[in-house]
């Protein structure tokens, strides 16, 4: 793109607009201080289109979720992503986990760590600028405020203004449009966690429980006063993140870089300058990467906690750049050690000030020696590091969920008593098991014992005779309790305790469960 | 405190405290922790009106919610009585025997059997109802009076030789000391013993036997197999409940010790009763 031919613009006519940082080192007030308002300009460009792309499919995925149907038969919820708390299941599309394998939510919980790390030390706070719930919900209620009161200077102007009738609706639309966006948050949250149609019509006719009500309201509370009311101080008082990252970045992670090496000396009059034998640099401080700034930054003052990397300060200053007919990327995504490269080319290695001559060749193009992205160093040691721990995390969740039995035994042994003794010598141990039929089908289960030859075993909720095989049924999705006795003939069981094994086995649907235990008797065999 | 300083390199006012040229700055506090902290001192005295809370010199202030503890456990402890209410009519109403045929009933039975059981049995029969000397196991099938529901049921209601109950199970066994020879008390008991065991001295068995024909198998029975009509142990089994080895036996024949239950029918009510009796009875040992 040859953007030399036809600048629309000279520097000098850029529109200058009266933005100043409020959150800038300079000018930074102690917590006490009321907070000084941000509004921030509408941007335009190719991250705004990215970010209302994102935004798009993040709220998506987040309001639409819980309406999808997954049929898993007659007797389970056909709730694609659920996760039913009375009835201690989470139903995942085709997975259904119990309470006892919820370490595969901790899994995911590990991953999206390694996640995290691994694309904020590639490409910076992406999670913070793109897709973080605070991010995504302040953009909506920007859409929102920007509708209403207009874009920065109307919204400047109208806050300044006295309490008419014009700024009091328009405020009172504002409000009610926040908190309906609020309470339709907090809607879309409670449907995760009972069946969504049924849910709804409950919720609109006042018969859902209380918990469901409580719960919409403070996501509501919480909704409106973080996206609506706190804005960035959630990111820069209240959020972690900011802190651990600078942990997370290195020299090669990718940044939001106002590039000073071409840009300063930064001024207006770049003829006028040039006659006075002043050099000048690209920048022509309009503070368009102010103004459009949600944290209310200056990017022109270096990497900075509060900054989000949104991105949108390249829009603006790209837009102006186009205009004047240079080229795009003054501020730019950038690795601190590709800066510091240009950095050294335009200061001569540090002996002097920053001078444009240094990186323009007699026409007015760039060096050849300035250094751009090189993709490749995503690819280095340590986000393949992160991203060994993130993959190895996640192939042992696939093979774990792949693997896992749908069919369990649990054995527990009395205790009080250890052994009874019956009137004929024979003594008996009693056990408690608890079947997991696991599927939301019912199962024509077989218990038997292996060990114990002697041994003969009781189940009387499901025969009365004694043997040592046992068939029963098994309702579908349920722990099917067991009382079993399994008693040993006079003289053939010593104090010593005797190993055997319990054997669950679905047949034909060839799984099968094995739990060693043992068998109690008296140390003198009565 | 003399004037107010300030801070020459932050620029803020200092509290007048000096240590050594040390200052102390005076940063005022955040606002949202002042203000929460003002949020609190309001809820701590909407708290005081509404909750009990000060204490005066007789009693307490009562709130204007009169929210008492006491009152919401009897509350709660009301409502669970009432929740359980229904499931325990009908098992005051289904006879003892078709409780376990109800899967509801049973599960409700057993539970609350259970916890009955540790409250009200537990200290003779052990909390897991394994018995002791002269205290019957509940889990083996070695009963006494029947080991059918029904015969657990009675025994429960009315108890064992308790003089308080006119329907009470009863029988004595004679003291055999008036009665017998010591010889024939030392011959009786090596029979018995050698009924599941080794007696002391073969030579007692036989005439033992005889002693025991005459004496003892009128309620013992011919193979001493026990009598329930009497809640005459089988002395044949395994089980011995009071005594044990051929010395305590003959101790037992002379002068006879006998076990007293106390009737729980009026004292926990038909249903609890009814509970209990199907608790016992699917400890592993009840008999269909």
């Amino acid at each position: 793109m040859n953007l030399y031919t036809d600048p629309k613009l000279k520097p000098e006519e850029v529109e200058r607009l009266e933005a100043s940082p409020v959150n800038s080192a300079k000018v930074r007030k102690p917590l006490y201080e009321a907070r000084k308002k941000i509004h921030p300009k509408r941007a335009s460009g190719r991250f705004r289109q990215f970010k209302w792309l994102v935004m798009l499919i993040t709220l998506g995925i987040y309001y639409l979720t819980p309406w999808i149907r997954w049929d898993r038969g007659p007797f389970a919820p056909d709730q694609a992503v659920l996760v039913d708390i009375a009835n201690r299941r989470f139903y995942f599309f085709f997975i259904e986990i119990w309470p006892q394998e919820f370490f595969f939510v901790a899994g995911l919980l590990v991953m999206a760590g390694f996640g995290l790390f691994l694309i904020t030390s590639a490409v910076g706070r992406a999670w913070c600028g793109y897709t973080c719930p605070q991010t995504v919900w302040v953009d909506l209620f920007l859409v929102v405020e920007r509708a209403i009161e207009g874009d920065r200077n109307a919204r400047i102007k109208l806050d300044s203004a006295p309490w008419t009738f014009d700024k009091i609706w328009k405020r009172v639309v504002k409000h009610a449009i926040w908190l309906a966006i609020g309470v339709a948050t907090g809607g879309a949250w409670i449907f995760y966690f009972a069946d969504a149609p049924t849910l709804g019509f409950d919720f609109v006719t006042g018969q859902a429980a209380p918990i469901a009500y409580m719960t919409v309201a403070i996501l509501t509370a919480t909704t409106y006063v973080f996206g609506g009311l706190m804005r960035e101080q959630v990111c820069t008082y209240m959020c972690p993140w900011p802190r651990i990252q600078a942990a997370m970045l290195d020299e090669h992670s990718l940044v939001v870089t106002y590039n000073d090496w071409r840009g300063e000396p930064r001024g207006r009059h770049s003829k006028k300058a040039a006659a006075a034998g002043e050099i000048q640099g690209d920048c022509v401080d309009c503070n368009a990467c102010v103004a459009v700034c949600p944290m209310g930054i200056d990017i022109r003052d270096g990497q900075q906690l509060e900054c989000i990397t949104c991105a949108l300060c390249i829009d603006a200053c790209d837009s102006v750049m186009d205009k004047i007919g240079l080229e795009r990327g003054l501020i730019h995504y950038a690795t601190l050690s590709e800066y510091q490269d240009n950095m050294a080319l335009a200061t001569a290695n540090g002996t002097t000030a920053i001078n444009p001559r240094n990186i323009r060749d007699e026409n007015g193009k760039f060096s050849d020696k300035i250094r751009h992205f090189d993709w490749r160093v995503i690819f280095r040691l340590r986000t393949m590091i992160y991203f060994g721990a993130w993959s190895a995390v996640g192939v042992a969740l696939l093979i774990a969920l792949l693997s896992r039995d749908r069919l369990e035994l649990n054995v527990l042994k009395d205790r009080n008593p250890q052994f009874v003794v019956e009137s004929d010598g024979s003594i008996r141990n009693g056990y408690m098991l608890k079947v997991l039929n696991m599927i939301p089908e019912k199962r024509y289960l077989t218990l038997s014992i292996e060990g114990l030859p002697d041994a003969t075993v009781k189940i009387p909720t499901v025969s009365e005779t004694e043997g040592r095989e046992f068939t029963f049924e098994a309702d579908p999705d349920q722990t099917v309790p067991l009382k079993v006795f399994v008693t040993v003939p006079a003289g053939k069981a010593t104090g010593e305790s005797g190993e055997f094994r319990f054997i669950l086995e679905d047949k034909p649907g060839h799984e099968r469960d094995v739990v060693e235990t043992s068998f109690t008797a008296p140390e003198v065999n009565q | 405190m003399a004037e107010k300083h300030v801070d020459e390199i932050s620029g803020v006012s200092t509290t007048g405290h000096e240590w050594d040229g040390i200052r102390e700055l005076n940063n005022p506090m955040p606002r949202w922790w002042v203000y929460t902290f003002y949020a609190t001192i309001l809820w701590a005295i909407g708290y005081c009106v509404v909750y009990p809370s000060i204490p005066l010199l007789t009693e307490n202030t009562k709130g204007t919610s009169g929210f008492s503890s006491r009152a919401s456990l009897t509350a709660e402890m009301d409502a669970a009585k009432a929740a359980q209410k229904a499931t325990l009519d009908k098992i005051a109403a289904t006879p003892v025997g078709d409780i376990a045929k109800d899967k509801t009933l049973l599960e409700f039975a057993v539970a609350g059997g259970a916890s009955a059981f540790k409250n009200n049995c537990a200290q003779c029969h052990g909390s897991g109802a394994a018995g002791g000397m002269g205290f019957p196991n509940l889990n083996d099938n070695d009963w006494l009076w029947g080991g059918k529901v029904e015969d657990i049921y009675t025994t429960l209601t009315h108890g064992i030789r308790y003089a308080g109950d006119a329907d009470t199970r009863s029988s004595e066994m004679p003291a055999f000391a008036d009665v017998l020879q010591p010889e024939q008390i030392k011959q009786v008991a090596a029979y018995v013993v050698s009924l599941t065991g080794k007696p002391s001295d073969t030579a007692l068995v036989e005439p033992g036997k005889q002693v025991f024909a005459e004496n003892c198998a009128a309620c013992h029975g011919d193979n001493a197999q026990g009598n329930r009509e009497f809640g005459a142990p089988n002395l044949a089994d395994a089980i011995w409940l009071k005594v044990k080895g051929e010395e305590q036996i003959a101790a037992q024949v002379s002068h006879p010790k006998h076990g007293v239950m106390p009737a729980w029918g009026a004292r926990l009510g038909d249903a609890t009763v009814k509970q209990l009796a199907v608790y016992v009875h699917q400890l592993g040992g009840g008999e269909q």
